[in-house]
Parts: C-alpha cells; sequence; structure tokens
C-alpha cells in the first residue's frame, strides 16, 4: 500500500494540472488532499511496521534484459523519511494557500517532486531509486525558477546543476558497482551482500558518497543550499531543506554507505594527518557544521540565516554517518527527520508568515518593524522552531544531536568538542534572528504601514502540525528510534557494523 | 538495574512529583487561556496553582522521613532506553529542599508581580498573563530539575528552566535588556553545553545517565575502569580523562551558580530584569547551579574535585571576596544585591569543595563536613528568602520612585516610610548574617565545618564575610539614614496589602533564624548520606 | 550473376526498391497531376503519397522480412539491419509530417522524393559489409542531403549551409575513399570479412593505421564528431527544417551503425587499448580521443550558442561523442547499446526539430523567441521539454536509459574499468549539456511572453507527429525493454 504514496502524488498533479476551470480553489484542494492521502498512508503504514523490518511493497521485473527490477520495499528508515515526506508535503501546501500565480503549475510541480521523494525513500532497486532522485530535480528547478524571489533563476540553475553533477558521480559509481556484481541485478539486498573487492570499494564509496553528499549540503559543496533555499518559494524551500537534502543523506547511507562498507577502511597511509575516507568526510562535516553556523551569524537576510543554519544541520547528518556506530547512524537519521520538520516550520515563518507580509527579509529593516506585537503567532512559532533547531531538549533537534554528539565522542572525540563549538554559534544566531526580527528595539510602536493582515487558517494549521511533529518526537523518541534501530541492526548493514568493530 | 529501586524508601501509590511538575505547567496554560478574557482571573489563577504547589510541598514535607537519605517517592518508566534517557524522579531532603524554596520564591514573584498597567517605566510592557504563565513554566521547569533523577531527563528542565527565564528578561526587562538577554542566554548555553558533552562521554563510557547508579560506580571506582576501558582518547589514561570530563561538568555549573571568572551574565541579567523577575531569578534559578554541584559534581566526582581542590577553593574565595568588593563600588541597588548573590552562593561553593576530601584524612572530618554540607543547604534556603525578599523591596522602592534605584537618589528615607525601612532592615541584616536571623547558621555552619576542612581558603573567605557587612551597611546608611530630600518627601510607604503579602517573608527571617532545625532536621538523612557518599 | 542471385537481390532489397519507387511515383505525381493545386495540398498530396511508401516497405519489413545476404558482404539482410532500416522509415515518416506544413519551396516533388532517396541510401548503408556499397551509399546519401539542406532559395543561409556542407562532404568523401583504397591495397579485398582477416595478420601496418585515420575522418564527419563537425552547426541553422531534421536524426542513425559495423567486423584486429594507465595503439585510442574531444567541444560551445539550431547542433556533437564511447569499448553489448542510444537520440532531435518547424511561421530562432512559449503553446512546450530532458538524460526519459546502457556497455568488459575515464568525463558533460537545454526551457517556462504575442496555432499533422515521437520518447524511457529485447534478439541473429 505504501507504493501508493508515489502513484498518489503523481496522480494528484496530473489530476491538479487537469483541474477543470479557472477556479484556484480546486487545485489547491486537490493537492491538499493528495498530500493528506500520501501522510495517511504514510501513517498507516508506520503503525503497521512498528518495529521497522524491511518488508517489500512491491517487485516485479522492469528491465529484464539487464536484471532492473521494479522493486519497492521499506524498512524503518525508508519509513521514517517517508513520514517526514508527508509531514512537509502537507505543511508546504498549507503554507502555500497564497499563491495566487499559476497555481495549477504550482502544485502540479510539487507534487511530482513529493512523488519522487516517496520514491526515492522506498527504492530498492539501484536504478529505480536513481530514477527517482533525478525526477526530482526538473520539478525543483521550475519550483524556483518561476515562483521564486531573491536571483531566482541563479539560484535554481545552480541547484540543478550542483545536483545534476552530484549525480553524474553517482551514475557512474552505479553503473561501476554493477559491472563489478556480474551485470545482473541493480537489487539493493543483493548489493549489500555482494563481497565487492575491498580496492574497488575504496574509490568507488567516495563517489558515490560524495556525489550524494552534494545534495546533502556537505561543506565544500553547500554552496547551492543557502542561495537555493533563499530564492525558492515558501513551500519548495521548506521542501528543499526539509526533504530534498534528506535525499542526499538517504543516499549517502543507503548506497554509498551500505553497499561499500569498506571504503571507510583505513586507506594504510596518511595523507594531509588522513588515514581514511571516514576521517575525511568526518572533517568536512564537522566544518560544515562550524562553517554554516558561522556563516548564519553574519547574514542579514532572514531565509540566508535558515539557509545556512540548514548546512550546519546537516552537517550533523554527515558526522553521524561518519561515526559509524549504531547511535551516531541512528542519530544521524533522527537528525534528518527532526532537520525536515524544523527547516520546515523555520522557513515556513520566514518565507510565508514574515515575508509575505513585510516584504522584507533584510534583519535591519525588519529590527524596525515590532512584529513581536503585530504577528505574535509567527514571534511564538519561530521561537519554538529555533529552540528545536538548537536542540534544546524536549524537542527531536535534541534527540538527534545527543545521538550524533555520543557516537562523535567515540569515533572522533576532538570533533564533539567542535562540533559543540558550531551547536554554539547556532544558539548564538538563533537568538540573533529571533531578536533582530521579532522583538527588534529600533521600533516602539506600529506605524500605519505596518498593518499586516492576520495570520491565517492554514499557516496556523501548517505551524501546528510541525511543532506537534517535533515536540512529539522529541518527547517520545522511541516512535522513531523503534523503527530505526532494528533497521540498522538488520543483515543490510552488516558490512558496515564489521568495519565499526574493527 | 531495578534491584536499586527496591529500597526502603516509602514507594507512594500516587506520583506526587509528576503530580507537583506538572501543576504548574497546566497552571501557566491555563493563564494564558485566560489571560485573554479576564486579567484579573488570570493573576488569581497563577496565585491559586503557585500557591496549591506550595501546598502540595508542604505536604511532602510532612511526609518524608527526614532519617532515611536515599531517595523517596521515586517514579521509574521507561522513556528512550536505546540512549539511556528514563523517567525516573525521586525525592531527598535536598530535593525537597529545593522545591520548597522553588515554591515559596515564585509564590512570591508572583504575588508581588504588577498587575495594574499603570507601569512608571513605560520601556516595561504590563505584566499580564504571558507574564505569569511564564513564571508558573519557570516553577515546573524548577521542580523538573530539583526531583529528576537522570541526567537527559534532568537536563531537559533544566534548559527549559531557562527559556521562561530568557523571555521574562528579554520582554519585560528595563532598557538594556536586549543585551542583558543574550548574554544571559550565550553563558548558560556555553555552560550547558560543555556540561552536556561531559556527560555524553560518560553515558558512552558508563551506558548510564542514572545519577545514583553513576554515583555508586564512581563509589566503587567502576565509574573510572568504564572511562578507561570505553573511552581512547589519545591513549590518555583513565584518571586524565575523567579529570578532563570533571572540569567540563563543573564548567557548566560554575556559569549557572555563578562562580567567578564565569559570573560575566550575571549583573547585568539581574538589573535588567524586572525586579519581580530576579527574585525569582536570584531566588531559584542561582540555586540551579549550587544543587548541581551537590547532586551531580559531589558524588560522582569526589575525587577529581579533591584533586583539583587547590584551583577550585580559589575559584570559591574569588567567588566570595571578589563581588563583595564589586558591590561595595556599585551604586545601582539591584547591582548591589546581585553581586551580593554572587558572594553568597561562594560559601556554599566554598563548603561543598572543602567536603571533597577522603574520610580518613584527619579526626573529626566526618563531623565537619556533615556541619559544612547542612551549612550550604541552609545558606541556599537563607538566601533564597533573602535575597527574593530584598528585591521585592526594591522593587517596591522602583514602583514609589519612578524607577529610580540609585544608592544615591534617596536618604533618611526612614522618616517618612518606616515600616518599609524597617523590614527591608531587617532583611538586610538577615543577609548579612546577624545572628537570630536567617542568614547566619547557615554561614555559622559553613564556616565552621570547612575551617578545618580547609583552614586557608576559610581564612580568606572572612574577608568576603566582613565587606558584606560593608556594603550592606553602606545601604542601610545612604538609603535610610541621612537627610531627606524634598523629592521624596511625600513618598508612601507600605499599603496594608503589601505589608501582609511581605509578612511570611519576613516572618521566615525570624523563625528559620531561631529554629534552623525545622530546616537541618529534616536534612539530617540527606546529609549523613552524602557524607558517605563522598568518602571515597 | 546468375539468374537466382538477381532474383535474391531483388527480394533483399525490396524494401529499399519500394521506398525508391514512391519515390519517383511522388515526383511524378506532383509533377503531372498536381501542377495546378495549391502548395498546401500539393504537400499534403505528396506527403500522404510518401508516407504510404515508407509504410509499405515497413509491412514488408515486419512481415515478410527476407533474410540473407550476397556474395562478399554486397548485401547483408539479418534482423538487426531491418530493424535499423525499420527505425529509418519511421522517422523518414515523421519528418515528411513535420514537412507537410512547410511553405519553403514551390518543389514539393522534388523535396519529397529526395526525403525518400536520401532513406533509401541510409537503408542501404546500413545492410551492407562491402566497402565499394558504403561509399556509394554514403555519398548518395550525402548528395541527396546536400540537396536538401540548400533546398530553400529564397534563403541565402541555406544556400551557404549547403554550400559548406557540399565542400566539406566532397573533402571528407575524398578522404574516406583514399582510406578505403589503402585497405583494400592492404587486404586485396572490398568485403569486410576479408579484410578483418589480413588486419588480423598484420595489425601494426603503417598504411593501415594511415588507412584508418582516413576513414575515421571521413566517417566524422558522416556523424559530425569534432574536430570534424564544422558543417554542422551551419547545416542545422540555415537547413529548412525539415531537412536539418532528416541530417540530425536518421542520418546519424546510419552513420553510425555502418560506422561500429565497419570498425567492429574489419578493424578488430587493429583495435588496441584505450582503458586508463595501459594504453596501446589502435583506433580504440583514436576514437576515444575523438570522443572525448567530441564531448568537451560539443558541450563547451554549445554553452555559448543563442540560436537554438546552433545549439542543438552542438548538442549533437557532444552527443556523437557519447555514442562514439560505445564504439570504444566495441562489444555486442555495446553495439546494442549504441542501436538503442542512437534511435532514442535520433527520436528526441527529430521530436526537437519538429517542434521547431512547428514555429517556422513564427520565424523563431535565438533562445530569446522562446520567451513565454509555455503559455503560447502549452502541448508543444510540455514536448519540447520532454525532448530536451531526454537529450539531457534526465530519467525517465528514453534519453537517460540510452546513457545508462551506453556506460554499462563500456564499464561491462573484461578489464574492469578501463574506460572509466571516459565514462566519468561523459557524466561530467552531460551535467553541463543539462545547464544548456534548461536554459531554452527556462525561457520557454519561465520567462513572460514578449508583448503582442498571441497563442501559436499548430498545425494538426505536426501536433500528432510531435506527440507520438514524445509518447515514443516517454514509453521507451519507462519501458526500455520493448527495444531492448528486439536489440538483443536481432544481435544474436546477427551475429551468430
Amino acid at each position: 500500500m505504501l507504493a501508493w504514496t508515489i502513484y498518489i502524488s503523481f496522480l494528484g498533479a496530473i489530476a491538479v494540472t487537469f483541474a477543470p476551470g479557472k477556479s484556484t480553489a480546486v487545485a489547491r484542494v486537490t493537492a491538499l488532499f493528495t498530500a493528506l492521502a500520501g501522510l495517511g498512508i504514510a501513517i498507516v503504514a508506520v503503525v503497521h511496521n512498528h518495529s521497522g523490518e524491511l518488508t517489500t511493497i512491491v517487485r516485479t521485473s522492469w528491465i529484464p534484459q539487464l536484471g532492473i527490477e521494479y522493486h519497492l520495499a521499506a524498512d524503518g528508515i525508508s519509513l521514517t523519511l517517508v513520514l517526514l515526506t508527508g509531514v512537509a508535503a502537507v505543511a508546504g501546501i498549507l503554507f502555500s494557500w497564497n499563491i495566487e500565480r499559476r497555481v495549477k503549475e504550482f502544485f502540479a510541480l510539487y507534487l511530482v517532486l513529493i512523488g519522487a521523494v516517496y520514491g526515492v525513500f522506498l527504492s530498492f532497486d539501484l536504478l529505480l531509486l536513481f530514477v527517482f532522485y533525478e525526477i526530482a530535480i526538473i520539478p525543483k528547478y521550475f519550483l524556483i525558477a518561476i515562483w521564486g524571489s531573491t536571483r531566482r533563476e541563479y539560484a535554481a540553475m545552480k541547484l540543478v546543476l550542483y545536483s545534476f553533477a552530484g549525480s553524474a558521480l553517482v551514475l557512474a559509481g552505479i553503473i561501476a558497482a554493477y559491472c563489478v556484481a556480474g551485470a545482473r541485478t541493480l537489487n539493493l539486498e543483493a548489493l549489500a551482500h555482494f563481497p565487492f573487492p575491498a580496492s574497488f570499494q575504496m574509490w568507488a564509496f567516495p563517489l558515490v558518497f560524495v556525489g550524494f553528499a552534494v545534495l546533502a549540503g556537505m561543506w565544500p559543496f553547500h554552496t547551492w543550499a543557502p542561495t537555493g533555499h533563499a530564492a525558492a518559494p515558501t513551500a519548495a524551500s521548506m521542501l528543499l531543506a526539509g526533504v530534498v537534502m534528506k535525499l542526499g543523506a538517504y543516499g549517502c547511507l543507503r548506497v554509498a554507505m551500505m553497499l561499500f562498507p569498506r571504503g571507510l577502511d583505513s586507506w594504510g597511509f596518511r595523507a594531509l594527518g588522513f588515514g581514511s575516507w571516514q576521517q575525511v568526510f568526518a572533517v568536512l562535516a564537522v566544518i560544515g557544521i562550524v562553517y554554516g553556523a558561522t556563516i548564519a551569524l553574519v547574514q542579514r537576510d532572514f531565509k540566508f540565516v535558515i539557509g545556512y543554519s540548514s548546512v550546519s544541520h546537516m552537517g550533523f547528518v554527515l558526522l553521524g554517518l561518519m561515526t559509524l556506530n549504531r547511535i551516531g547512524l541512528s542519530g544521524a537519521v533522527y537528525q534528518m527527520f527532526s532537520h525536515g520538520i524544523v527547516a520546515g516550520l523555520l522557513f515556513a515563518v520566514v518565507g510565508r508568515m514574515v515575508y509575505d507580509r513585510t516584504h522584507t527579509r533584510d534583519l535591519r529593516e525588519l529590527s524596525r518593524i515590532p512584529l513581536g506585537r503585530l504577528i505574535p503567532f509567527a514571534a511564538v512559532t519561530f521561537a519554538v522552531a529555533s529552540m528545536a533547531s538548537i536542540g534544546l531538549p524536549g524537542f527531536s533537534g535534541f534527540i538527534a544531536e545527543l545521538q550524533v554528539l555520543i557516537g562523535t565522542w567515540q569515533s572522533f572525540p576532538w570533533m564533539s568538542c567542535v562540533a559543540g563549538l558550531g551547536i554554539l554559534i547556532g544558539i548564538a544566531f538563533s537568538w540573533r534572528a529571533l531578536q533582530a526580527a521579532f522583538f527588534g528595539d529600533a521600533a516602539k510602536t506600529a506605524t500605519p504601514e505596518h498593518v499586516f493582515p492576520p495570520i491565517t487558517f492554514p499557516e496556523r494549521l501548517g505551524a501546528y502540525l510541525l511543532i506537534v511533529s517535533t515536540i512529539v518526537t522529541g518527547l517520545y523518541p522511541r516512535l522513531l528510534m523503534d523503527l530505526i534501530l532494528p533497521s540498522l541492526n538488520s543483515a543490510l548493514f552488516e558490512g558496515l557494523r564489521r568495519g565499526a568493530s574493527r | 538495574m531495578s534491584s536499586l529501586f527496591v529500597s526502603r524508601s516509602p514507594v507512594s501509590n500516587f506520583p506526587w512529583l509528576s503530580a507537583l511538575t506538572f501543576l504548574p505547567l497546566i497552571g501557566g496554560s491555563a493563564v494564558l487561556l485566560l489571560g485573554r478574557a479576564r486579567r484579573s482571573a488570570a493573576r488569581l489563577a497563577a496565585l491559586t496553582f503557585a500557591a496549591a504547589a506550595l501546598a502540595i510541598t508542604i505536604l511532602l514535607w510532612c511526609r518524608l522521613d527526614p532519617a532515611f537519605g536515599g531517595m523517596q517517592f521515586q517514579e521509574w518508566h521507561s522513556w528512550a532506553p536505546d540512549i539511556g534517557l528514563q523517567y525516573h524522579v525521586g525525592l531527598d531532603g535536598l530535593s525537597l529542599l529545593m522545591l520548597a524554596i522553588s515554591s515559596i520564591v515564585v509564590l512570591m514573584s508572583i504575588a508581588a508581580s504588577q498587575s495594574d498597567s499603570q507601569n512608571d517605566s513605560k520601556n516595561n510592557p504590563e505584566q499580564g498573563s504571558a507574564y505569569l504563565a511564564l513564571l508558573l513554566f519557570l516553577e515546573s521547569g524548577l521542580f523538573g530539575t530539583f526531583t529528576a533523577l537522570n541526567f537527559l531527563h534532568w537536563f531537559l528542565f533544566w534548559e527549559l528552566s531557562l527559556i521562561p527565564a530568557f523571555f521574562l528578561i528579554r520582554l519585560w526587562g528595563g532598557a538594556g535588556r536586549a543585551r542583558a538577554a543574550t548574554r544571559f542566554f550565550i553563558y548558560t548555553m556555553v555552560g550547558s553545553i560543555i556540561l552536556l558533552l561531559a556527560f555524553l562521554a560518560i553515558f558512552l563510557a558508563s551506558g548510564t545517565f542514572d545519577f545514583i547508579e553513576l554515583a555508586r560506580m564512581a563509589q566503587t571506582g567502576q565509574l573510572a575502569s568504564a572511562i578507561g576501558q570505553n573511552l581512547h582518547w589519545h591513549q590518555w589514561d583513565a584518571g586524565r580523562i575523567t579529570m578532563v570530563l570533571f572540569w567540563g561538568a563543573f564548567l557548566g555549573f560554575a556559569v549557572k551558580t555563578p562562580v567567578v571568572p564565569f559570573h560575566g551574565w550575571l549583573p547585568s541579567a539581574y538589573a535588567e530584569a524586572p525586579s519581580e523577575t530576579t527574585m525569582a531569578l536570584t531566588g531559584v534559578l542561582s540555586k540551579m547551579g549550587v544543587y548541581g554541584f551537590l547532586r551531580i559534581l559531589l558524588p560522582i566526582f569526589p575525587a577529581q574535585m579533591w584533586r583539583g581542590r587547590t584551583i577550585l577553593l580559589w575559584f570559591a574565595v574569588a567567588s566570595v571576596v571578589l563581588p563583595a568588593f564589586t558591590a561595595w563600588a556599585q551604586t545601582d541597588l539591584k547591582r548591589i544585591f546581585a553581586y551580593s548573590s554572587i558572594n553568597h552562593l561562594g560559601y556554599c561553593i566554598l563548603g561543598i569543595v572543602a567536603v571533597a576530601r577522603p574520610l580518613g584524612s584527619g579526626p573529626g572530618v566526618a563531623a565537619a563536613k556533615a556541619a559544612a554540607l547542612t551549612g550550604v543547604m541552609l545558606q541556599l534556603f537563607s538566601h533564597a528568602i533573602t535575597a527574593a525578599t530584598l528585591f521585592w523591596f526594591v522593587a517596591l522602592l522602583e514602583k514609589r520612585s519612578g524607577g529610580l534605584r540609585g544608592l544615591n537618589d534617596f536618604g533618611g528615607l526612614r522618616r517618612v516610610m518606616p515600616v518599609f525601612s524597617g523590614m527591608m532592615g531587617i532583611a538586610l541584616f538577615a543577609s548579612l548574617g546577624l545572628p537570630g536571623l536567617i542568614g547566619f547558621p547557615g554561614e555559622f555552619l559553613i564556616f565552621k565545618g570547612a575551617f578545618s576542612l580547609a583552614w586557608w581558603a576559610t581564612a580568606l573567605a572572612l574577608l568576603g564575610l566582613l565587606m558584606t557587612a560593608v556594603f550592606l551597611l553602606t545601604i542601610l546608611q545612604r538609603v535610610f539614614s541621612g537627610p531627606l530630600s524634598e523629592r521624596w518627601a511625600s513618598i508612601p510607604d507600605l499599603t496594608l496589602t503589601e505589608r501582609l503579602l511581605l509578612a511570611p517573608g519576613v516572618a521566615l527571617i525570624f523563625v528559620m533564624g531561631l529554629y534552623p532545625q525545622l530546616i537541618s532536621g529534616m536534612l539530617h538523612g540527606t546529609v549523613m548520606q552524602f557524607v558517605a557518599q563522598v568518602g571515597f | 550473376m546468375t539468374g537466382s542471385s538477381y532474383l535474391e537481390l531483388l527480394r533483399l532489397t525490396a524494401p529499399e526498391i519500394i521506398v525508391a519507387l514512391a519515390g519517383l511515383f511522388v515526383l511524378v505525381l506532383d509533377l503531372t497531376f498536381l501542377r495546378q493545386a495549391t502548395l498546401a495540398i500539393r504537400f499534403r498530396s505528396a506527403v500522404i503519397a510518401a508516407c504510404t511508401g515508407c509504410v509499405l516497405a515497413l509491412v514488408g519489413l515486419e512481415k515478410v522480412s527476407p533474410q540473407g545476404a550476397l556474395p562478399s558482404g554486397m548485401l547483408v539482410a539479418n534482423p538487426l539491419t531491418q530493424l535499423i532500416q525499420i527505425a529509418l522509415l519511421l522517422l523518414a515518416i515523421l519528418v515528411l509530417l513535420f514537412g507537410a506544413s512547410a511553405d519553403f519551396t514551390q518543389n514539393v516533388g522534388e523535396y519529397c522524393s529526395l526525403v525518400l532517396f536520401a532513406t533509401t541510401a541510409m537503408m542501404l548503408l546500413v545492410s551492407t559489409q562491402n566497402l565499394l556499397v558504403i561509399f556509394i551509399t554514403i555519398e548518395f546519401l550525402s548528395l541527396s542531403l546536400y540537396v536538401l539542406t540548400g533546398f530553400d532559395k529564397n534563403s541565402a543561409r541555406s544556400a551557404e549551409a549547403a554550400l559548406k556542407y557540399f565542400l566539406f562532404g566532397g573533402m571528407s568523401a575524398g578522404i574516406l575513399l583514399f582510406g578505403m583504397s589503402l585497405l583494400y591495397g592492404i587486404s586485396g579485398s572490398i568485403a569486410l570479412k576479408p579484410i578483418a582477416a589480413a588486419v588480423n595478420t598484420s595489425p601494426g601496418d603503417p598504411m593501415l593505421t594511415l588507412a584508418i585515420v582516413m576513414m575515421l575522418a571521413g566517417f566524422g564527419f558522416k556523424v559530425a564528431a569534432a574536430p570534424f563537425h564544422m558543417w554542422a552547426p551551419e547545416v542545422y541553422q540555415g537547413a529548412p527544417t525539415s531537412s536539418a531534421a532528416l541530417v540530425a536524426s536518421s542520418s546519424k542513425v546510419a552513420s553510425f551503425f555502418a560506422l561500429f559495423l565497419l570498425f567492429y567486423l574489419a578493424l578488430m584486429g587493429a583495435a588496441g587499448n584505450a582503458g586508463w594507465g595501459n594504453y596501446s595503439s589502435g583506433w580504440t585510442l583514436l576514437i576515444a580521443a575523438v570522443a572525448a574531444v567530441s564531448m568537451l567541444w560539443g558541450n563547451l560551445a554549445a554553452i555559448a550558442q543563442t540560436s537554438v539550431r546552433r545549439l542543438l547542433a552542438y548538442s549533437a556533437i557532444g552527443h556523437a561523442g557519447y555514442m562514439l564511447v560505445a564504439l570504444v569499448a566495441h562489444s555486442p553489448q555495446s553495439l546494442a547499446a549504441l542501436v538503442y542510444y542512437v534511435l532514442t537520440y535520433a527520436l528526441a532531435t527529430l521530436g526537437a526539430f519538429g517542434v521547431l518547424s512547428a514555429l517556422e511561421t513564427e520565424r523563431v530562432d535565438s533562445i530569446a523567441d522562446f520567451s513565454g512559449l509555455g503559455k503560447r503553446a502549452p502541448g508543444l512546450s510540455f514536448c519540447l521539454l520532454v525532448f530536451l530532458l531526454s537529450l539531457a538524460g534526465i530519467p525517465p526519459l528514453a534519453g537517460f536509459f540510452g546513457k545508462f546502457y551506453v556506460f554499462v556497455s563500456a564499464l561491462n568488459l573484461p578489464q574492469h574499468f578501463a574506460l572509466l575515464w571516459l565514462v566519468l568525463l561523459a557524466l561530467v558533460m552531460s551535467a553541463v549539456s543539462l545547464y544548456y537545454y534548461l536554459k531554452v526551457l527556462k525561457q520557454v517556462y519561465v520567462s513572460e511572453p514578449k508583448a503582442e504575442t498571441s497563442a501559436i496555432a499548430v498545425p494538426l499533422t505536426t501536433s500528432v507527429a510531435v506527440w507520438a515521437t514524445a509518447a515514443l520518447v516517454v514509453v521507451l524511457g519507462c519501458f526500455p525493454d520493448m527495444l531492448l529485447n528486439r536489440i538483443a534478439a536481432a544481435l544474436m541473429i546477427a551475429f551468430r
């Protein structure tokens, strides 16, 4: 049934395109119900498969000539991310309720993107995964280029080229793995158990990992992220930061690390102080954490602050992956979920609640508007989102960063201190943004031009949805942990575990 | 694991502690909802909830077995076992004392909050329902912090209690509030993160976040061996790693207490926060740091404290002496009391560091330890009551003077407002440690105990005691005596309501000064447990 | 030659004969009966007649599918060649349909018959294994194409392009012939199989090297591989749209197939090795270099183009590079991959030219002219999106799968990853290519239409042809097995 998340989204896209008449309401409502159906299916699937076992959904031959199958399956990690996609999709539509230009196209592209994202998370055939991964690229371009703001065309092109260049590397890795494994199958399960030669893994791993990590915003390939996020319309930034960056991280884990675990082994020599890819990528991840946070601290554009914060938070995902221990990996997956929700919320506040009303994102200008008093709901939402984002206990971010940090203590003790520094800078920029945007002291009283329409019902609904998600998973982490941990313990990741114990 | 909890502690079938923790949370939400409709109702509801919390605390006080030193009223639920997170709360004398402090001070703070919108300082928005709700949320966070026995569970409330405090300062503070709140935020967050990192490493080594379990492991030496086995950092030995972790944890609490030189956030935060909030900040929030020292550092790292005692004692002495001098140089009443707060908590740190000493290192050590620990806890209580009362008086003074609170702005007030002057004088003398008032037993016991454990530091700290007397007497002289300026000739004295509200606080100052056994009796079992635990 | 072998010849070349006769019929029809009719009617009738001829040939190929070979490889008809011929016929039909509503010429009959003659030449080209026939058919094809390129007599550009094409073509034909004669000199035969035997005995012969270089240059011209590509941008831009479509699509299919067969069947012995680090001299190395240069130059130069047609030309050069990768791999699998690639590529390019032909009345040339097309002609724009994304290699369109298959075949060799460098280069360049395709699509969908423009009326035939092509591109991408199975089966028989 889970496969229907994909089909429904694509069908929804078609339905929206051919929605009758000029009325935009039909398109909106159709899109909303499509996304809701996806979320519903995801929730049902999680309830049914609460132990996170690997379950095959569909498996049928696709290109028998090459042994490629149409194989959809889900384990706990997939389910976690499918759930995230569902939540983010619904929230995104709620926050784009005020789109007035080319409404049908907007929601159609949006749903295509959602469907592709579901597809990536559910694919268990490598080529199929790649196909969905690529399908997701094009809607991103148009969403940003048509409905975006600051330097939209540049940002959209940059984003697409980065993603596509990354996926070129991935494709090279996939083809290489396919050939080495005898050119008979691209089934992920089969490949996970195939004994790839260590020397092959040693170069295939970085190829594929970097390819995916580009989309996960790994430093120094992150530069598409802030510009892309800033330019994108609210719903697209929510999806970009919330879900699309997770595609990259998911690929890193599901493909690069699961198939080529020995690529993380020691090289046997040291170059520039590094002894293995594990160390290289861990250092890049930590740099990303600190760098993203630092740059966010000095941004004037509100959206850029959030954009760079995404780079920083995705650094935690990559760092968690590179710890190679169970708790670090589960932290990484948890962070994928958590950041998906939180980034969505942050972008919703910045893009929809604030920008659509004030038409400025300049923090200095915003500090002259007493936003905290004019739209208190936005202020409270942003405060909650910031708290979740900096990883205060009680929010999902805490559980995630906690695990990543524990894992890092084990693998790279000193890096956990640097990551801690990153968190601190993160706290600083969140606080700065909160103060400047909502509690600016420069303006004491509202001037007549500062009369903003009140927060609408869809906005409230979307905000509640995301806030509840982050708090529930923050207070009751077992909800996701029981999905994630058994999957990490499954036979699929055996190679990774064996490598870690060595 | 579960064998730990099969102790002879009275098993309560009603989850009193959870109920107590969530009561203010519910109260705060109720106040928020009510606040939209009716302002006075919100205020009444806030008072009711705070009073109910106090009532439950008194009930617990009555039902606690003072002779038993272990945890009572324990509740234990699995939460997220994979990351060592459990819902584990318990109560011993120390926790109960802290609960009492929290509920009293928050109640005072709510009582003191200004309901009328005719605020003199136009910078200060009305302390409406949101303000009251934040205070109640703060109380909830405090209750959780003081009863939690699992690090993560504790940390959750530790951080959550900060959030209301931030916003209380940020939104209702004085002119420099943005800066003050930012400083407060950054300082405490730095401390928290370092503390968290240290504990994550401990969890990695020991596999548990449970305070009781960790204390047991520390006592038996298992913790050190676990750290040696599981953490391999650059071939450091277990002792060194443990020491690093100790300093990390220390930093977290030192910022919070604060210990000089980590106190940079405090003066501005206390001065810029509305005085009614400062009551809660100084009354309870600063106690969280000392509580951390007692509940976490002392039982888990006694040997490390012993190893680092010279430095730690210097920190303590600095915290006692330097703020006293600084306070002398201040002219803002709130700043003076802020520095005096550091000074008073410095005594606590002194007592705690002195206690970390092997039992067999001299005669009478156990008795001295018991005295010092009892002193520390008494001091916590006394400082909370005194400081909260003092800031209340400042709030009342500010209200009358239109925001003025400088040392040199007043003079001769005792002639026009005798009741005010008399009552505030009592509080000042209590803060100074005059025998017969609440401040005396604590400080006396600390000095008595610490002198035999760490004589030189105690001797140096006496200097601080002296300076405290000096600057507190200066206040008496400048504000209440001397010529009365024309400006204040018609300043009104305390109203009847204010007198009635203040009376319980002043009464406590006398009662607890004369009968400290009321508290120390309740603490007896806990102190003995501590003495045994720290006798590594 | 005996009578029976003439019969055999007739039987084997029946489809080609049908097409050629159809060409003559169209010529006659137009010159006699339709003299007085309007241009539109003449075009429609001629196209209907021509298409009927193609369909007849198609039915013949599908239903009768004559198989066999003439002596010395003069004509070899097997399922593989028939598959290519079917594809060529389909492409010819589409080209004719795109031209059905054109108005660039009065010489309708000549135009349609030339398309059919070119198709005949290509059909013969793919079904021969004889140097002489290869040369003759190439010349036949080229002559038709020269004329087709210069068919728009009102356009100076068209004439210039034809002249350029002719000059370059003539020169390269000479070079090709020279190479072939050297090969004949070495082996003493014009049939590919005996040549292969001769090459195997003396692979290091300097004369052979010279012959290979010459032939590569000749064919490089036909497939528009750098550095023999100079004519392509001019022709793509100057030629009438449907002529350019023919040049870009079916002539590519035929030339690549013939090139692969020539090198694979005749010159296997001198292949050498283009693997990274263990090179040995041979034509694979040479082709690898040509492929790399084509990919680099084609894709990078395309970025700078402002004319959509020139952009397509440079992209074609890039694509020629990708396809040469399959030739470098020279395995049966890579032949299958090449066939799949070149067919799907031809479809996508043809589709793109189809869209251009529909816009011919709008005088659309530069990228900026496309602004707001998404609103003015939504259906056409969507098809253009499909074609360009397929060319860029975005799944699930046919172009992606073609690339995937070619790269798999390039890596799936006995010594794994010898060609990884070439594949990586190709992948990176395909990322670059997305940039310029998106540049066009950006104008189409993102930019607002210019003032005073209205919806574009698309002729029905063009519309149908474009949509059919788009559907094929999508279907072949989603279900590549439909074509792949046929190719594999045909390969099995052809190389049994």
